[in-house]
C-alpha cells in the first residue's frame, strides 16, 4: 500500500514512550570529565582578573580554562559571521557569557571548583534597548576592528537593509494608519537544555550535539580548530525540542579545545537558567504606515524597524532580512517602502526561532489591517480577503508568486470560528494571517542503499527534532521502492556516516531532503531495470529475486544516490528566491473578564496550506503545537531585564510557557 | 567528605540495597547511579515535570525529593510500565493519537498520566487537563496527549 497521504506512526515513537530514546544528556561516554561554566552576575564587564588557583587545587580538576588559555587571538565563530569567542575576552557581552571554564572527574568537583574562580570585574554601561543601541552615546557592543573597511562599525548596526517596490510618496491614500509595535525577547524554552560531548579521535575530534545542522557545525568546527573537514566528526542525536535553538554553536568550540586539550573525552550539560542565557527570538521595534483607499484597499506599506540582535549576530540578520523581506504580508501591495536595522545589544545573542522573523512582523501587518477595518467601518475578514493575493500573482513583484488559494483559507478559518454569527457578552472574535518564505537556497543529498532482502537503508543529515522527518522521509522511500515502511530504516545523525546536508530549518526538509531521498530510489531503480535488463529477466519478478539473480550468494546491494540543489542567486536580495510559501491563518474567539483582564480562550482555528500532507497526522502535530506556542507568544511569555541587563525571569519558575491548562476550550 | 546514606528501595520490580549520598536528589540517583535515563532532567526546581516518577504509586517531581527520602519506597519509572515487552494502553494512545512529538517530556507525561489514571480511571477532558498541568511540553502537543489519555481510559472500560 503506497504509505503517502497516510498517518504512519512515527519512527522512534516507541523508543521515547519507554523511555529507551537517548538525548545528549543520556549518553554515558568511557573516561568523561564533567564540565562547569563560570559566569558574571552582570551583562557587560571589563574582566580585570581571573584567579583560578583555588579552582586548580580542588581534588579532581584536570583543567582550567580562561580565555588566556585558548589560542591568541582568540579564534572566533559564527554562521556568518565570525564574531563570537570560546570564551569572553576582555569583556563580558551579555549576562551568562562564560569567562572560564572548569573540567574534573565528577560533576560535584567542577560544580565546587567553578564556585573557587575569583573574577575581578568592573560592571559597564551596556546597551538593552533599541533606544541605546541607537543613541551615539553608548558603548559598541562589537570591537570595531571585527569588521575593518564596514562603514558602520563605529555604531551598534550591523547591518541597514531596504527592501520595496513602486513609489511610497506618490501613492494616494483616504486613509494612513500609523502605528508603532514592540515585540518582546522570548526564549526557545525547549525542555531539553542544551548540552553537548567532545572526545579526541582519530588525529581530529568527535562532537556529540543535538544540533538541527551537523554539517555546518562540522564546518564551523574545523575552521576554528584548524582541522580537515574529515577530521571532525559531528554525531547529533536527536533534539529534545529545539525549534531553532539548536541550529548553531554554542559551547562546542570550547568542547573540542577542552577535549584535545585534556586528551579525554568532556561533557557539559547547561541549566536551564544558562540555557535560557544563550537563546532567544529577536525582539524588535516596528513603526508601520499603511496606506488605504476608502474600500480598504492598500496603497502602499511604509516599514521602518529595529531589531535587537544581541552581542553576537548568529543568524539574527539574516532572520531579520528574510522576514522583513515579506514585511507587507500575503498582500498585494503597489508601493512598498521596507527599512529594517539589525542591532547589537549586550543581551543574549538572538537566533533562529519558530517562523524565522515571521511572527515579528506578522504582529505589526496584522494589527494595521485591523485598525484600518476599525476606522473604514470594513469587516475584518473583508478587508483581508480584498487585499490577499491570488494564486500565481507576484506579490513581491518579480518574486516566487502566491501558490496557494490563500482567500480559501481564511473563508475555512473565519466560518470555522463563526465569524459574523452573534457573540456572548464579553467575548470578541479575532483572525489574522501570516506568511513565511521557505529555503531559499541549500543542498541536500542522500544515499539509499538497498539490501539483497529488499529492506531499505535511508542516510539522510537532516535532524528529527520531533517534527518526524524520520517517518517521512522512510515514507517517502517506501513510496519510491514499492516497499513497506517497517522494511526501511533511517541512519541520521552523524556526519561520518552519512552525505551532507545545509540544514534542518526553514521548513526545507520534507521537500528538499524528500526529493533527494527519491531520488536516490529513483537511481536504484533505474539500476534494478539495467540488472533486469542484463539478465533478461522482467523487473516484475521483484526487488528480492533480482538481487539474488544478480549477486547470488556472495550478496551485495544497490546503492542509490540522490540530490536536490537551490543555488545562491547573487542578484536576488535574499540570495535566492523561495522556494515555496507557508501561509496561515488563525481566527480564535475569546472571552475577557473586564475586572481581572483574565482571558478565556473559547476557539481557536488554524487553517494552512500545506499542499499534500504526506502524513496527515503529523502535520496536525505540526500545526497544534505551533498555534500552542503561538498561545504562549501572545499571551504569556517574555524575558524581563534589570537595568543591569540580567535576566530577571530565569527558568520555568518565573518564565511561563502554556500548559494544559491554556489550552483553549475547543481548538 | 559526604556522608553517605544507606536505602531499600522497589525500582521497577528490583530490590535495590545501595549507599547514596545524602545529598543525591532521586532523579540523579535514578539516572546516575542505576542508569534509568528514561526519567529526564530539564529545570530541576519542580516546575516542568519532565522528572515525574511514581512512589508507592504516587506522583513526584523526583528532583524535589532526595534519594534518601525515598527509602522503603516502591519506585515505578517509564522503564517499568512494559510488561514482557508490550508497551502499555497508555504508551500504545501516545503514539497512536500523534502526542510524541521530540519525546524529551514524553516520559514524564506518560508517569503523570499513569498517576492520573490510578486516581481516576475515567476522567473528565477537565480532570485531563487538571492532572497534566504539570507537565509542560514544548512542542505543544498537548491536545494530542490530551486525546491519547482518554483513549487509554476507553482501552481500560
Amino acid at each position: 500500500m503506497d504509505p503517502i497521504g497516510t498517518s504512519q506512526r512515527r519512527l522512534g515513537g516507541v523508543a521515547r514512550v519507554t523511555g529507551r530514546q537517548q538525548f545528549i544528556a543520556d549518553l554515558r561516554i568511557e573516561h568523561q570529565l564533567h564540565v562547569k561554566l563560570v559566569h558574571l552576575d552582570v551583562a557587560h564587564a571589563r574582566i580585570v582578573s581571573i584567579d583560578t588557583a583555588r579552582a586548580k587545587a580542588i581534588s579532581g580538576v584536570v583543567a582550567v580554562f580562561s580565555a588566556a588559555d585558548l589560542p591568541q587571538p582568540m579564534p572566533r565563530y559564527g554562521p556568518v559571521f565570525e564574531d563570537r569567542p570560546i570564551l569572553a575576552v576582555g569583556e563580558t557581552k551579555y549576562h551568562g557569557q562564560a569567562v572560564a571554564a572548569v573540567a574534573a572527574e565528577t560533576k560535584e568537583a567542577a560544580e565546587a571548583a567553578a564556585e573557587l574562580i575569583r573574577v575581578e570585574y568592573e560592571e559597564l554601561p551596556g546597551v538593552f534597548t533599541v533606544a541605546a543601541a541607537l543613541d551615539p552615546a553608548s558603548p559598541l557592543v562589537q570591537e570595531p576592528e571585527l569588521r575593518p573597511g564596514d562603514p558602520l562599525k563605529h555604531t551598534n548596526v550591523l547591518r541597514e537593509r531596504r527592501f520595496g517596490w513602486g513609489d511610497v510618496d506618490a501613492a494616494k491614500a483616504d486613509l494612513i494608519v500609523d502605528n508603532a509595535y514592540e515585540f518582546p525577547m522570548i526564549t526557545h524554552f525547549a525542555i531539553e537544555p542544551h548540552g553537548f560531548i567532545a572526545a579526541p579521535e582519530e588525529g581530529g575530534v568527535a562532537v556529540w550535539t543535538p544540533t538541527q545542522n551537523p554539517f555546518q557545525m562540522q564546518r564551523i568546527l574545523a575552521g576554528v580548530l584548524g582541522l580537515p573537514v574529515a577530521k571532525v566528526r559531528v554525531r547529533a542525536p536527536d533534539p529534545g525540542g529545539a525549534f531553532g535553538g539548536k541550529q548553531h554553536p554554542k559551547y562546542e568550540p570550547l568542547l573540542a579545545f577542552l577535549a584535545l586539550h585534556t586528551g579525554r573525552p568532556v561533557r557539559l550539560v547547561l541549566t536551564l537558567e544558562e540555557t535560557f542565557q544563550e537563546v532567544r527570538r529577536t525582539s524588535c521595534e516596528i513603526h508601520a504606515r499603511t496606506g488605504f483607499r476608502a474600500d480598504g484597499t492598500i496603497v502602499f506599506q511604509d516599514i521602518q524597524s529595529d531589531f535587537l540582535m544581541g552581542a553576537y549576530a548568529d543568524i539574527a540578520e539574516r532572520v531579520i532580512a528574510k522576514s522583513n523581506y515579506l514585511a507587507c504580508g500575503p498582500y498585494r501591495v503597489p508601493a512598498a517602502r521596507i527599512a529594517v536595522r539589525a542591532l547589537f545589544s549586550h543581551t543574549t545573542p538572538s537566533t533562529a526561532f519558530r517562523g524565522f522573523g515571521t511572527p515579528q512582523v506578522s504582529w505589526a501587518h496584522e494589527s494595521q489591517m485591523d485598525d484600518a477595518a476599525r476606522r473604514l467601518g470594513i469587516d475584518r475578514v473583508e478587508i483581508r480577503l480584498r487585499n490577499l493575493a491570488r494564486k500565481g500573482e507576484a506579490f513581491v513583484p518579480g518574486d516566487t508568486p502566491a501558490d496557494g488559494d490563500w482567500a480559501e483559507s481564511v473563508r475555512k478559518a473565519a466560518d470555522a470560528v463563526g465569524w459574523g454569527t452573534p457573540l456572548a457578552p464579553g467575548r470578541g472574535r479575532g483572525v489574522a494571517v501570516a506568511i513565511k518564505a521557505s529555503a531559499t537556497t541549500g543542498a541536500s543529498y542522500s544515499i539509499v542503499r538497498l539490501h539483497w532482502d529488499g529492506s531499505a537503508s535511508v542516510l539522510a543529515g537532516t535532524s528529527d527534532m520531533g517534527q518526524g522527518a524520520r517517518t517521512v522521509l522512510a515514507q517517502v522511500a517506501a513510496h519510491e521502492l514499492g516497499i513497506p515502511v517497517d522494511h526501511i530504516a533511517l541512519v541520521m545523525g552523524d556526519t561520518a556516516s552519512v552525505p551532507f546536508d545545509l540544514q534542518t530549518s526553514a521548513s526545507r526538509s520534507t521537500v528538499f531532503m524528500g526529493q533527494a531521498v527519491a531520488r536516490a530510489c529513483q537511481d536504484i531503480k533505474t539500476q534494478l531495470n539495467r540488472i533486469a535488463a542484463e539478465l533478461g529477466l522482467d523487473a516484475a519478478v521483484g526487488v528480492v529475486e533480482l538481487l539474488r539473480a544478480r549477486f547470488g550468494e556472495v550478496r551485495g546491494e544497490v546503492i542509490g544516490v540522490g540530490s536536490m540543489r537551490s543555488e545562491h542567486q547573487p542578484e536576488h536580495p535574499l540570495g535566492g528566491s523561495p522556494s515555496f510559501y507557508e501561509f496561515t491563518c488563525t481566527a480564535s474567539e475569546v472571552e475577557v473578564d473586564e475586572g481581572t483582564g483574565e482571558i478565556l480562550l473559547v476557539r481557536h482555528v488554524t487553517a494552512a496550506d500545506v499542499g499534500k500532507a504526506l502524513n496527515p497526522q503529523h502535520v496536525e502535530m505540526q500545526d497544534e503545537g505551533a498555534a500552542v506556542m503561538g498561545l504562549g507568544h501572545t499571551l504569556m511569555e517574555h524575558v524581563i531585564l534589570d537595568d543591569s541587563g540580567r535576566i530577571r525571569n530565569l527558568g520555568a519558575l518565573d518564565y511561563r510557557i502554556p500548559t494544559t491548562k491554556d489550552l483553549p476550550l475547543e481548538m | 567528605m559526604q556522608s553517605t546514606v544507606r536505602i531499600h528501595v522497589t525500582v521497577n520490580g528490583a530490590d535495590r540495597d545501595v549507599d547514596v549520598a545524602a545529598n543525591t536528589t532521586l532523579l540523579d540517583f535514578l539516572r546516575d547511579d542505576l542508569q534509568l535515563t528514561g526519567t529526564k532532567e530539564c529545570c530541576d526546581l519542580g516546575e516542568c515535570g519532565a522528572c515525574t516518577v511514581l512512589i508507592d504509586g504516587r506522583s513526584v517531581n523526583s528532583c524535589l525529593v532526595l534519594a534518601a527520602e525515598a527509602d522503603a519506597g516502591d519506585i515505578t519509572t517509564i522503564e517499568g510500565l512494559e510488561t514482557d515487552g508490550l508497551l502499555n494502553a497508555l504508551q500504545d494512545a501516545f503514539l497512536a493519537k500523534g502526542a510524541v512529538q521530540c519525546g524529551f517530556c514524553i516520559p514524564a507525561q506518560v508517569m503523570a498520566a499513569q498517576y492520573l489514571l490510578q486516581r481516576i480511571p475515567h476522567p473528565t477532558d477537565t480532570e485531563v487537563r487538571e492532572g497534566l498541568s504539570g507537565n509542560l511540553c514544548r512542542c505543544g502537543g498537548y491536545v494530542q496527549i490530551c486525546e491519547a489519555v482518554m483513549a487509554a481510559a476507553d482501552a481500560g472500560r
